[in-house]
Formats: C-alpha cells, structure tokens, sequence
C-alpha cells in the first residue's frame, strides 16, 4: 500500500463527515423535540449551536479542496472527495432546516400548541435514522444500502401527505388555527426536505461505486422553502 | 507565450469507438521478442487518427517499446523480433515491402531529451528537409516549420544562431518542428517534456493538442496529470508476472482518468502502487 498520508486525511475528512452528519441528526431531532415540550432555551441553543454546523462545513470544504489541489486524486479518490463536497453543503442545508423548525417554536411563542405533536416526531425519527445510515454506507460505499434508504423516502413523504391534510382539516374547521398550522406545516416540510436530501448523499453513495450520476429521487418535486 | 487553447472536441467515448475511417493504426496481435525475452503481449490496439493518444504504465511495462514499433525503431536492434501486424492506413508497416526510412518519414518522433544537431536553426529544419529530397523554397519551409511548432517568434531574428544555444524548451520545440519539416503523418512522443521546467512542459502540452488538429500524435508520459491534461485517449500498459507488458485497459482519457474499468488501471492512477 503506498500514498499512507493521503489515506490517512481522507480517512480523517470521513471522520469529520460522519461528525458534521452527527450535529445535523442531534440538531434535528432536539428541534422537534423542543416543537413538542415547548422548550425554547433548547430551541435557542440549536439555533445558536447552527453556527458550529456552518464552521464545520466550510473546514470540510476547504480539506478537500486542498487535497483536490495538492494530492491530484483521479478515479475513486477524485470521485469521493466531489461527494464530500457535495455532502457536507446537503449536511449544512439539513442543518439549517433543524435551525427554521427551532425558529418555528419561538414564532408559535406561549400559544399552546393546538394538537399533540405525533406523526412529526415520527417523521423525523425517520428521517435521522436515514440519515445516519445513508453516511454509513457513503463511508462504507454500500450501494444496496443506499439504494434502500432511497425507497425509504417515500415513507416520510406519505407521513408528510399525512400531516399536511390533518393540518389542512384543522384550518377548515376553524380559521383561528391558521397561523400555528402554517407554523407546523412549515416544520413538517423542513422534515421532508431533510430526507429529500438524505436520498442526494445515497446518490453520492452509487456516483462513488459506479461512477453514475442519476438522480434516484422521482419523488423529490417539492419548492424549497425554509 | 502562446494561448491555452479551449479545446472541446467531439469526444470519443466507449459507446463510440473510433469508426473505421478515423483509425491511423490498426494494431493486431502484436507481439516483440528481445532475443529470447519476450516483452510485449498481443497487443490489440487501433489509434485514431488526428488525436492524441497517451500511453502509460509503470517503468519496464513496455510502453516505449511499444511505441518503437510503430515506425520500426525497434528494427535497429538487432535480436528484436517482431510477430503480428501494425497497420498503418490500411497498410501492415512490417511487409517486405515496406522502407523503413520511408516510414519514419512518416511517423516522426521526438525524444525525452532534446537532441537538436550541432547546427544552426536554420540548418537543424534545413537539413532535415534536404534529405528527404525537399526541392521547394526552403525559407519558406523553415517559417513554416518553426510556426507550425510555435517557436517562429522567438528565433525568427536569429536564425543562424546554434540551436543547442535555445532554452530547453525551445530546442524541444525545435525538434519538433524538424521532425514536422518531413510533413509526417505521425508523430512519436517518448517522454517530450520530462527534462522540461513547468512552464516549458504546458507549452509542449499546448503544441501537442494545437498539432492534434493535423497530426495523430501518440505520447508516452509517466506524468499522469499530463496524459490527463493533453490526451484525447489513454492507453495503460502492465507488465505481467513474466515481465511481459500488455494493455490492460485503453478507452477515453475522461473515462480513464474518472472511473477506469479494471482495478489494475484504477490502482495506478490513484498512485496506489507504480
């Protein structure tokens, strides 16, 4: 085995990925919980804490493309280090989606919520399961994996559909509803956009071991907002 | 110094090979002998014509060997021994009939270290000409020479000046343009700009791919990030366990420098052993 040093940063840039993915999941799910218990010093801190996330892509972005620059990678190693480019900018975004559902519980502020918060937690359960699994398998390059995790996708968008016409139900039935269900609406859609993004690292996954670029994600056609 | 050209061609991929018409040399079932030593392996190749085509692979795998043949240089070895057929535009270069002088005529080359005669400039494209008979107007031949190889402006005021007294690069340019001044069809390239500082390398890089538009050009390089930058196909040549070189893989410079079909090739370019 030669190139020993080369080996070694870009097993450390992994590292730093599969960290970044760790800060974004953690992010993701403390908002949602903090949605459900109403807890807005939880909701500051994930906003605040969103800066180290940013901090921690742009550090990624640059060891990359020092090693692009300084190690002309060709092949696989070139391929892996385009997806970590590619990642760590989906990771950031995810992260910012984390930080808009913490906003949302400061903008609903003391109005209580108008419903327990059920199939939104699951949502996101699932949607930090895929991603914590879809970095694994862009580490361990497991196309199967990633493949599957992409038809998991459709599960969070029909937990979405779910979601979105219970809202929709609630404004119908009284108009006072409007402002919190847009607010939920808003935090569900942030949940789906997250897993949308996760199906984009299982792509990177399949582009790493195939040298194909497809875009896997029939169902992605949502505008991005949040 | 001459521009960077943006060079976008109608690129070869695997989905399409050369056609028929657009092979220079159909190369089948090759095989060389050094004596008793058996050093290149069935090679099966057909290289396009008015493109560049790289040849790389680790030392000892046959790669100027294989360059050698293709205008016969290996004849002047005397245990060489050749087997199998090297086509050029239809016609096998190793039938009887066939002069090799006439033949390297065709297919120039140019080496590792410049190697301009002791001559003036002038001469150094002059003379080459002369002996292959050229009767037209040799002035006329030296601009045009000197230009096609991108050296015109820098020696038109001194032409009579020694050619070993020009840089390194330019006496490669100037070897370049001799071996142009015999209007060849081919031009052999055995490490042209390894003994060159950088800035000199990217200009031979440019010439290359600016003579490309006339010339089939094959190089062979251990500067993989050259073979990249300059080549339209990239041939990789191994050794194998009996020290015989072979082709492992060739196709398109894209695809073999992004994502090559056999882990051998993938291994070498990612400097994984080599």
């Amino acid at each position: 085995m030669t190139r020993v040093l080369f080996e070694q940063r870009m097993q450390a840039l992994l590292d730093d990925l599969i960290a970044l993915g760790s800060m974004v999941e953690e992010a993701l799910l403390a908002a949602i919980q903090a949605l459900k218990e109403r807890d807005f010093q939880a909701s500051e801190r994930i906003i605040a804490e969103d800066k180290g996330i940013n901090q921690k892509r742009y550090d990624i972005e640059k060891e990359a493309l020092v090693l692009i620059a300084t190690q002309q990678p060709m092949a696989t190693d070139l391929r892996v280090l385009a997806s970590v480019l590619e990642i760590a900018t989906e990771l950031e975004r995810m992260g910012d989606y984390a930080k808009g559902i913490a906003n949302i519980n400061l903008m609903i502020g003391e109005e209580p919520l108008m419903k327990p918060l059920i199939d939104l937690p699951r949502m996101a359960e699932m949607a930090a399961s895929m991603l914590r699994r879809a970095l694994d398998a862009f580490v361990r390059r497991d196309v199967g994996t990633a493949r599957r995790i992409i038809a998991e996708d459709d599960e969070v968008d029909a937990l979405y559909d779910q979601v979105y016409r219970e809202l929709i139900t609630y404004i119908l039935q009284d108009p006072r509803y409007i402002s919190q269900a847009t607010y939920l609406l808003w935090a569900a859609h942030n949940v789906e956009r997250t897993a949308d993004r996760v199906t984009n690292i299982c792509e990177r996954t399949i582009f790493v071991v195939t040298g194909e670029l497809t875009d896997l994600d029939a169902t992605e056609n949502v505008e991005d907002v949040g | 110094m001459i521009p960077r050209t943006r060079w976008v061609p109608e690129m070869f991929t695997s989905a399409r090979p050369p056609a028929t018409d657009e092979i220079a040399f159909d190369i089948r079932g090759l095989n060389v002998w050094y004596g008793t030593q058996h050093v290149l392996r069935d090679i099966t190749i057909q290289i396009p014509r008015r493109r560049v085509t790289a040849i790389i692979g680790p030392s000892g795998c046959g790669k100027s060997t294989f360059l050698r043949t293709l205008n016969r240089m290996n004849d002047l070895i005397p245990t060489a021994r050749v087997e199998g057929a090297v086509l050029l535009e239809g016609k096998n270069i190793y039938d009887p009939d066939v002069d090799p002088t006439q033949l390297r005529r065709r297919v120039g080359m140019v080496f590792q270290k410049p190697n301009p005669f002791p001559k003036s400039i002038y001469e150094n494209i002059a003379w080459a000409a002369r002996i292959n008979n050229y009767r037209g107007n040799m002035d006329e031949l030296v601009e045009w020479a000197l230009t096609k190889a991108a050296l015109w402006d820098e020696v038109k005021d001194k032409l009579h000046q020694p050619g070993t007294a020009l840089s390194g690069g330019q006496q490669q340019r100037l070897c370049i343009a001799r071996a142009l001044a015999v209007k060849p069809e081919v031009l052999l390239m055995d490490e042209p700009a390894s003994a060159l500082d950088p800035i000199a390398t990217l200009r031979i890089e440019d010439l290359m791919r600016d003579l490309a538009r006339e010339y089939t050009i094959i190089v062979v390089t251990h500067n993989m990030q050259q073979a990249a930058r300059v080549s339209d196909v990239t041939v990789f040549m191994m050794a194998d366990e009996n020290q015989v070189g072979t082709i492992v893989e060739y196709g398109p410079t894209q695809e073999i420098f992004t994502n090559p079909k056999d882990k051998r090739t993938e291994d070498y370019i990612t400097g994984r052993f080599g």
